[in-house]
């Protein structure tokens, strides 16, 4: 086995993609810290909210933050485009293990994906691995043509928006 | 056979705004199926399906082969592309998360350490 990713030169870790099977899709990469500061990260709104949509890659921010990240608490995430309209995910956690998973439901659609993410322990580090399981291959099509064809179009959309508004 | 001309792109969208044709794709990008088995994953007459391939192949989509007296079908090359582009924009979008998610944890690392110091 080779290690993937040397840390000591300071290198980025590496994130993995990958669809298994018919309709899961699994991230996962390693961070340099114990699992419960990545959970930690992960799990309080005030610090997840920082994280969660990047503004390297949309400038669509996350207006409101609630999460309840407790068994059978709720979470609930709005996204701002910078006009009036907001797009919002909301779901429950269906279990909570602090410092090493969270499960939650993805509800805002008709199937939604059961998310998991887990934090293991590696020599001081963590594996992060997410996790989405979508109720049936065709869920998961619907997934693919939403985000996948969706998204980098939005982007564009966005891009060409903003740099107009430049002028 | 050569193909001279790329199909319309519009012949593409046609082909994949029909969820048994998206069905396909996502089947024949875990490998190759014969129009029978594909009938048969999807509940369908064999006639049906075969109407389903040739609008995927006339899309691009889809490439077919007839070895003997059975037809296999894969992913053309623009249903590959698709694949790729989809696990590619998944990629980008966690890689900057996760980027924006070690400042974060190199914070909380560094409040620990000053919190143990003090």
């Amino acid at each position: 086995m080779t290690q993937q990713v040397d840390s000591a030169d300071g290198a980025r870790n590496r994130t993995s993609v990958e669809r298994k099977g018919d309709r899961e899709l699994v991230v996962t990469r390693t961070f340099d810290a114990p699992p419960s500061t990545v959970y930690k990260a992960w799990s309080q709104p005030e610090l997840f909210r920082r994280w969660w949509m990047p503004k390297s890659v949309a400038d669509v921010s996350l207006v409101a933050c609630d999460m309840d990240v407790r068994t059978g608490g709720k979470y609930r995430l709005e996204f701002s485009a910078g006009g009036s309209d907001t797009m919002a995910f909301y779901g429950k956690y269906l279990e909570v293990v602090p410092n090493e998973r969270i499960v939650w439901t993805n509800d805002e659609g008709e199937e939604g994906a059961v998310t998991t993410v887990t934090f293991e322990e590696r020599g001081g580090r963590t594996l992060l691995t997410f996790h989405e399981a979508y109720p049936s291959r065709e869920a998961l099509e619907e997934a693919l043509q939403g985000s996948a064809a969706g998204l980098p179009e939005q982007l564009d959309q966005l891009d060409e928006l903003l740099s107009g508004m430049d002028d | 056979m050569v193909q001279c001309l790329d199909p319309p792109l519009d012949l593409a969208f046609a082909a994949l705004a029909d969820a048994t044709r998206r069905g396909i794709i996502d089947r024949l990008g875990r490998g190759h199926a014969s129009i029978t088995s594909l009938a048969d994953t999807f509940q369908m007459t064999l006639t049906g399906m075969k109407k389903h391939i040739q609008v995927l192949e006339r899309a691009g989509l889809v490439v077919t082969q007839k070895v003997g007296r059975v037809r296999t079908c894969g992913l053309g090359k623009r249903g590959l592309e698709a694949e790729a582009e989809w696990i590619e924009t998944h990629r980008k979008l966690f890689e900057a998360r996760f980027e924006a998610l070690d400042d974060i944890i190199s914070e909380i690392e560094q409040e620990r350490s000053n919190d143990s110091a003090s």
